[in-house]
């Protein structure tokens, strides 16, 4: 990073001689950033992998002893760890198709001339600027199988859906639905404007009914963009917290990240969960490539 | 669309505007019944059915910033009659406010998360859009070996699951002394809406036209001259457009919040479903804590707008 060539200003500008060089300002402005997100990123990740080789508990003063692979070897041999990795892809699953479902579908509706289509669309937008955490709560009253109005409007009856442990990874997905559907018809929009025009008339003057237009120009055209929302909700999703651990505390919603706080700061088992860490991280680290490497591609047209 | 529209193609539109209409209601609804809760008496806040019309009270509002405790006797009318009105609609649902030994009333939790909440997402806002428009600029503008790697490492970190990171945090936290403090929970957040800040101000940096800046060295500005006062004033939308989405990402952030606080610097986030204990919550209280939490956000939606499609896609989609 230190040897570079650069748009070097005309040495015999006044400019250049006042002031500080092109090369100082550009190291003055990048080098502070990669410091620091080495320092409070890379660095702790560095400490917990130390950790990951060790017994350490950071609830007792013990001093902490070299395990080696030990913990690595009890997790992945661990079946409940496994069940978390299930939960977490089945939820992640359930709610992506969701959102892409119902984002998508919203997207084709509103591409048509709606009135209002502008309020309309940032109204719609709403809930996925919402803080997770404090809306999820809210759910819970929402759910509510006595009050809550989501059986009331539905005329569910007293159905149980936090406390039944068969249905709450469906209500906490059904909550992150309502929440991110927005997120992939915001893109989604994005990606039918582009769309041009004159494909339709074509398809108007060849007599090419709504379903094949649909599947022949509309899907084609969008689906690169609508391949960025899915891989990218399926990152967050993957990664899920708030939602699930505020709403339930049913076993059959423990997706690994809850996991992973559970172990860490509830057992304090703090050597083994750094180990845990490391294999969520692994996954993670896969999964943006694919990401990214799609963006770039995605990106280039 | 073809000039002439078919019957099939209006028929089509009005389906539309239906769908659209049902989507709206449903995806709303739950925004609704936050804000009309909030403004329930607490007897209509948890009925069967669901009270719809009602007069609207303030009192959620008072009770959230009070300190309160169950009313072991009533009032005398003396009392009742020289009591503000305030505290007065505290004994109309059964609690009294709780003073202190001068007679100072006490404030609940509420007032000082959401402060916390405020400090919190405001500093690291200002940090994060700070560095990450120099850093930008820096990448936009000047050659950097293997730029596409560092922009890739930048992207990377924000990608890290918040309780992975949270685990080393909060062990080295421990040992310096930063947990539960303003200051610790700044770092974090600086340093997780950094990335996202360098992606989105990159983008906005790469559209100003490099012959404004090399128009302004001709005329003898110094570089840095060229950046605060030429380059800057054209990025401004960008930056403004930046910082409400690091806000709103500090403002909403719960996992770190949770993990790294516990009384002295908590944000709203974690106190609010913390007020849900045992016993039956009062969800009008609840409810006007949220509405109070969601508004800064309801409102930054509406300004942003025009941006949330780039800002939700770290700048990878532009209109």
């Amino acid at each position: 990073m230190t040897t570079l060539t650069m748009t070097t200003l005309d040495p015999r500008s006044r400019a250049a001689r006042r002031g500080l060089s092109d090369l100082s300002i550009r190291n003055l402005f990048i080098i502070p950033t990669i410091i620091f997100l080495i320092v409070f990123n890379i660095f702790p990740l560095l400490y917990s992998l130390g950790y990951s080789f060790t017994d350490f508990r950071a609830s007792s003063n013990a001093p902490a002893n070299f395990v080696g692979l030990d913990n690595y070897r009890t997790l992945l041999n661990d079946p409940f760890i496994w069940s978390n990795f299930a939960i977490t892809a089945k939820y992640v699953i359930v709610s992506v198709t969701g959102q892409v479902i119902v984002g998508f579908g919203v997207a084709l509706l509103l591409n048509r001339e709606i009135p209002f289509k502008g309020l309309i669309t940032t109204l719609l937008l709403l809930p996925m600027m919402l803080s997770m955490a404090v809306v999820g709560l809210f759910w819970k009253l929402l759910y509510d199988p006595s009050f809550g109005i989501i059986n009331y409007a539905f005329g569910l009856g007293r159905f149980e859906w936090l406390s039944n442990p068969d249905m709450a990874l469906y209500a906490v997905a059904l909550t992150d639905i309502w929440m991110w559907s927005p997120f992939v018809m915001l893109l989604s929009l994005a990606g039918l404007s582009a769309v041009p025009k004159h494909l339709y008339e074509a398809a108007a003057i060849d007599r090419a009914g709504p379903i094949y237009t649909f599947f022949r120009i509309t899907l084609p055209l969008v689906a690169p963009i609508l391949m960025i929302a899915i891989i990218f909700r399926t990152m967050e999703a993957f990664k899920t917290f708030d939602l699930a651990y505020i709403l339930t505390s049913q076993p059959t919603t423990e997706v690994i990240s809850i996991r992973l706080y559970k172990m860490a700061f509830q057992e304090w088992q703090t050597g083994m969960s750094c180990a845990l860490a490391y294999i969520v991280l692994i996954m993670v680290i896969a999964i943006t490539n694919i990401y990214v490497k799609y963006l770039n591609k995605v990106k280039e047209r | 669309m073809a000039a002439v529209q078919t019957t099939s193609e209006r028929a089509l539109n009005r389906i539309a505007i239906v769908g659209v209409l049902i989507a709206t209601i449903i995806f709303l609804a739950p925004i609704y019944w936050i804000v009309s809760t909030s403004f329930k008496p607490r007897n209509l806040a948890t009925t069967i059915p669901p009270t719809v019309l009602f007069e609207p009270e303030i009192s959620p509002f008072v009770k959230l910033v009070l300190r309160r405790s169950q009313l072991r006797e009533q009032p005398t009318p003396e009392e009742y009659a020289a009591a503000p009105w305030w505290e007065r609609l505290v004994f109309d649902g059964g609690e009294k406010v709780v003073r202190d030994g001068q007679g100072n009333v006490q404030l609940s939790g509420y007032p000082s998360r959401f402060v916390n909440s405020l400090i919190v997402a405001i500093v690291s806002t200002v940090l994060a859009v700070g560095m990450g428009t120099i850093t930008a600029y820096g990448f936009s503008r000047f050659k950097v070996k293997g730029e596409q790697d560092w922009l890739f490492f930048i992207l990377s970190t924000r990608m890290l699951p918040p309780v992975v990171v949270a685990i080393p945090m909060f062990l080295m936290y421990r040992v310096v002394g930063l947990n539960d403090t303003h200051l610790g929970l700044i770092i974090l957040y600086t340093a997780f809406n950094l990335s996202f800040s360098v992606w989105l101000m990159k983008g906005f940096i790469d559209e100003i036209p490099k012959e404004y800046e090399e128009a302004a060295l001709v005329d003898g500005y110094t570089r840095m001259e060229a950046f605060f006062k030429v380059v800057l004033p054209e990025a401004a939308t960008g930056i403004a457009a930046t910082a409400v989405f690091c806000f709103i990402t500090a403002w909403n952030e719960y996992a770190f919040a949770l993990i790294m606080t516990r009384r002295t610097a908590q944000t709203a986030p974690p106190f609010i479903p913390s007020q849900v204990g045992s016993g039956l919550p009062d969800w009008t209280v609840i409810a006007s804590g949220t509405f109070l939490f969601l508004l800064p956000v309801a409102i930054f939606t509406f300004l942003l707008r025009n941006h949330l499609l780039r800002g939700m896609s770290f700048g990878a989609i532009r209109k």
